[in-house]
């Protein structure tokens, strides 16, 4: 075992973590730990781009930005988070152009801004030019702007360190946070680092599900070790499906190709988000697009042999937009599809994207251990972390927004804690027992389960259980497979018995995030009976403010990782919007 | 030990079912686990898969149904994270964005796919290797804007040809496919290679830039610009479709004439 000491710790490098630690790391003694190399995180997959109301191209204020991020999720965002993260968009954009990240130019030399999902002038008048983009790379330019930045200012990393725990130390004043366990990959070493500060950044969960825009990578570490502290989670039934996957693939076709005009059409040619949002049709928000889509091919009208998917028509946006503008997403449909949407129109279908919920925070990124209560020395930002300023379900180019606002503040505030700070707290008795409890047991021989045989089912039974729309039925189905599969998982086998870059212990490790994850998912989805955002129930098509305008919070009652779940409810925070259907 | 045992098809219990469509592969890998073993091997696995699955799928399937220790590296799966470059069939590719289809056999005969690490970088499992030296050369470069006096209240002003000066290298994903195929990094590895000097040219000719200079410095150095011998084996296997070569004769021009 080795031991470290610094300040602050930045779990994850992907956007949230590197600008957090651009700012942590100009402040305080700061080491990243990230399983993967910076540049490799999934922030780099991201394409569309990112909000913000600099009315460069068009008249824009940051208060249609807020109404529209707190309209589109639904009414469920926390109303004061999402005012701050559409105020700062500004200055976060901003920064990065300072920082070097290469725009895409208006004619006079300003950033320029495309039209995206939801985002309207007005309170919901027209959809409006809001999102800064590069391309179709804005995620890679970002993620390579920050890492550019954090050998910039020497940022200290430790790449290919796999956290798996966190020590949390009792005081008389509840946990206080003081550091973190990891396995480095190339050694199989546990090493403890013992911190002032410890910021959660580990991205989403994707991998629940078999049809996913999601990196193999992206196992929700970060929200499954927190959840196993006893520590809540939050509003985890609220997971996004992307409408345009490339069909069967998942690999995704950015929101930015109907920002540019794309069309989504079914069998017979017929623009079919004319009837389910007559206003802003194709750019109606994920939720209701990825729903109009599925309730197409349920009703016979899917394109293909098998009508089982739409299309998306970029035909008539021209081989020099597409080149120009789309060019990785062009790449990709003829890579992956044989498909060149230059002259032919792209099959796609919902994909597993997004997770609203997570890690609960306040505005400066500190982790709630309850309702009201923080965890001091404890921080979480960007897609593990849920604020809530997505609500019911995010706007499209609203996330690289959160990872670059909530990625600052978590990053700033982390090391003003940790500078206010005379001395570390000391670290629990044995914080690396578990870690070491764990990696024995999963090289123990204990049975001949196969690691990819459960996550394959697992994946199969959300993606047929747990997606666009759900039921009482479906999801008591996914309830009963997650849980078998969860028993089967004591009995797992891992072949590789080094040290050295064992991959196959990892992927068992990470196995058991997703098993715990998809629990919480399923068991919010059937406690919330109704619909609302990117949860969908057939059996309860309506939303309902009276009983389910809050967030769940859900809390594990025990080590074991078939431990029940207990439930508890958050208020949702209200400023200056009163709830209103949601039409567009 | 399981790692050094002799690897046979389906020694992790029984194979998930074959798809429709599916044909019959050879997999021939070069293994090589400094843990527990002298020298390198290599290792044949015939698989079933489909035309349209990406050599990637191929790897999953050997490592998640028949050998759990093979080792590589990946995470998106569509070639944005870069994350896994390998030698296919001699030639440095992304295993995610080559597709079997383009690797069958004409005619019956059974298809056979080889795949190594990427030369030039000590390998540290299998096909995972040190990409360390890699990334110091890169870090070596200055690949980040480098301005002076006070910044801005707005963003700068950059027209649309100056943002399009420096496009094609902003693409890169620092896979190491271009730098492990040059033949001069491969005997001389103190040269920076052909990404350092992408990642270079991405700022020099970034209009917003004030570090041509101190970066060009480093470049004119004996590892630096004036070692590439324009083979263009870096542009053939850049998976971004990099012009890497006309950026390296670019930035060799602009040392030449002292600007850009
Ligand atoms: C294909 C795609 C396109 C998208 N397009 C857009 C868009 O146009 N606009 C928009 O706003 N949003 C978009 N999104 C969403 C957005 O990109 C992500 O939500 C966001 O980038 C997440 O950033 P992050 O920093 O939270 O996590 P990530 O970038 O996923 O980084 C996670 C980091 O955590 C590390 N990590 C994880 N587990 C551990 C562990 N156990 N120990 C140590 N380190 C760990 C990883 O190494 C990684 O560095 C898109 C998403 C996808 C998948
Ligand atoms: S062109 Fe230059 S950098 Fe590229 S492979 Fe040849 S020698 Fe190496
Ligand atoms: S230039 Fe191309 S091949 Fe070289 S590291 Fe960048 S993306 Fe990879
Ligand atoms: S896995 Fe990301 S580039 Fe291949």
């Amino acid at each position: 075992m080795q031991f470290h000491k610094y300040d602050v710790i930045i779990i994850g490098a992907g956007g949230a973590g590197m600008r957090a630690a651009i700012e942590s790391g100009q402040r305080a003694r700061t080491a990243v730990l990230t399983k993967l190399y910076p540049t490799r995180s999934h922030t780099g997959a991201a394409q569309g781009g990112m909000c913000a109301a600099l009315a460069n191209v068009e008249e824009d204020n940051w208060e249609w930005h807020t109404f529209d991020t707190i309209k589109g999720g639904d009414y469920l965002v926390d109303q004061d988070a999402a005012e701050i993260m559409a105020k700062e968009a500004i200055d976060a954009v901003l920064d990065l152009e300072k920082m070097g990240l290469p725009f895409n130019r208006t004619p006079e030399g300003k950033i320029d801004q495309r039209r995206f999902g939801g985002h309207t002038r007005n309170h919901g008048e027209a959809a409006v030019r809001r999102a800064c983009y590069a391309a179709d790379r804005t995620g890679h330019m970002i993620l390579q702007t920050l890492y550019q930045n954090c050998v910039k200012h020497g940022i200290e990393f430790f790449n290919e360190f796999y956290v798996l725990d966190i020590c949390l130390t009792e005081t008389e004043n509840g946990p206080v946070c003081t550091g973190a366990v990891a396995y480095e990959l190339a050694t199989g070493e546990i090493h403890v680092f013992q911190a002032k500060s410890v910021v959660f950044a580990t991205g989403g969960f994707g991998k629940v599900f078999k049809t996913t825009s999601n990196a193999h990578t992206l196992t929700g570490d970060g929200m499954g070790i927190v959840f196993r502290k006893g520590l809540p989670l939050e509003d985890m039934e609220f997971y996004q499906f992307h409408p345009t996957g490339l069909a069967g693939l998942g690999i995704l076709l950015t929101e930015g190709a109907r920002g540019e005009g794309a069309i989504l059409r079914n069998a017979s040619g017929e623009r079919f988000m004319e009837r389910y949002a007559p206003t802003i049709k194709d750019l109606a928000p994920r939720d209701i697009v990825a729903r109009s889509m599925a309730l197409e091919v349920l009703e016979g009208r899917g394109a293909g042999p098998n009508k089982d998917y739409v299309l998306l028509d970029c035909t008539h946006l021209g081989a020099e937009v597409l080149e120009t503008k789309l060019p990785d997403i062009t790449e990709f449909a003829r890579t992956y599809l044989a498909v060149d949407p230059v002259v032919e129109p792209v099959p796609v279908y919902p994909t597993a994207h997004y997770a609203m919920g997570g890690i609960p925070t306040n505005i400066h990124g500190e982790v709630l251990r309850d309702n009201d209560n923080v965890v001091p020395g404890l921080y979480a930002a960007g897609e593990c972390a849920c604020v809530s300023v997505h609500g019911a379900n995010r706007l499209g180019t609203n996330s690289l927004l959160d990872i670059n606002v909530f990625g600052r503040r978590a990053g700033i505030a982390a090391a003003e804690y940790a500078n206010s700070r005379e001395s570390h707290v000391d670290l629990p008795e044995n914080p690396a027992a578990s870690v070491e409890a764990q990696v024995a047991l999963a090289l123990s021989e204990h049975g001949q389960e196969r690691v990819a045989d459960i996550r394959t089912e697992l994946q199969a039974t959300m993606d047929a259980n747990a997606s666009v729309y759900r039921t009482e039925d479906t999801l008591k189905t996914a309830l009963h497979d997650v849980q078998t599969l969860k028993e089967r998982y004591a009995h797992i086998s891992v072949q590789d018995k080094g040290k050295r870059f064992n991959t196959d212990l990892l992927e068992a490790v990470e196995l058991g995030f997703l098993l715990e994850l998809a629990e919480v998912l399923v068991h919010g989805a059937l406690a919330r009976k109704e619909s609302r955002g990117g949860h969908a129930r057939e059996d309860y098509p309506n939303r309902d403010d009276t009983n389910f305008m809050r967030h769940s919070m859900f809390y594990k009652q025990g080590d074991g990782l078939s431990a029940d779940i207990r439930m508890d409810y958050k208020p949702v925070t209200f400023t200056r919007y009163k709830p209103m259907e949601r039409k567009y | 030990m399981t790692a050094t045992a002799e690897t046979t098809a389906g020694s992790r219990g029984a194979q998930p079912p074959v798809p429709d469509g599916a044909v019959t592969v050879t997999v021939k890998i070069r293994r090589f686990n400094p843990e527990f073993d002298d020298e390198p091997r290599w290792d044949s696995f015939d698989i079933p898969a489909l035309p349209s699955d990406r050599v990637l799928n191929l790897l999953h399937h050997i490592k998640w149904y028949v050998d759990g220790t093979l080792t590589f590296r990946r995470s998106c799966a569509h070639g944005i994270c870069g994350s896994d470059a390998m030698r296919i069939n001699g030639v440095n590719r992304l295993a995610c964005k080559v597709l079997l289809k383009d690797l069958l056999q004409k005619g019956d005969k059974q298809t056979t796919i080889t795949i190594e690490p990427i030369k030039g970088l000590p390998v540290h499992k299998d096909l995972l290797v040190d990409m360390e030296p890699f990334f110091e050369a890169f870090r070596a470069v200055k690949p980040y804007l480098v301005t002076y006096g006070n910044e801005p209240t707005r963003e700068r002003i950059q027209s649309v040809a100056d943002r399009e000066r420096f496009d094609d290298t902003t693409k890169c994903i620092l896979c190491a496919c271009c730098t492990t195929s040059c033949p001069v990094y491969w005997t001389e590895g103190s040269y920076f290679g052909p990404a350092a000097i992408v990642n270079a040219h991405r700022f020099i000719f970034d209009s917003r830039d004030e570090g041509a200079e101190e970066r060009l410095d480093i470049l004119n150095d004996i590892d630096g610009v004036w070692r590439c011998r324009t083979t263009f084996n870096c542009t053939d296997a850049c998976p971004r479709g990099i012009q890497v070569t006309k950026a390296i004769q670019e930035v060799k021009r602009a040392l030449l004439f002292k600007r850009v």
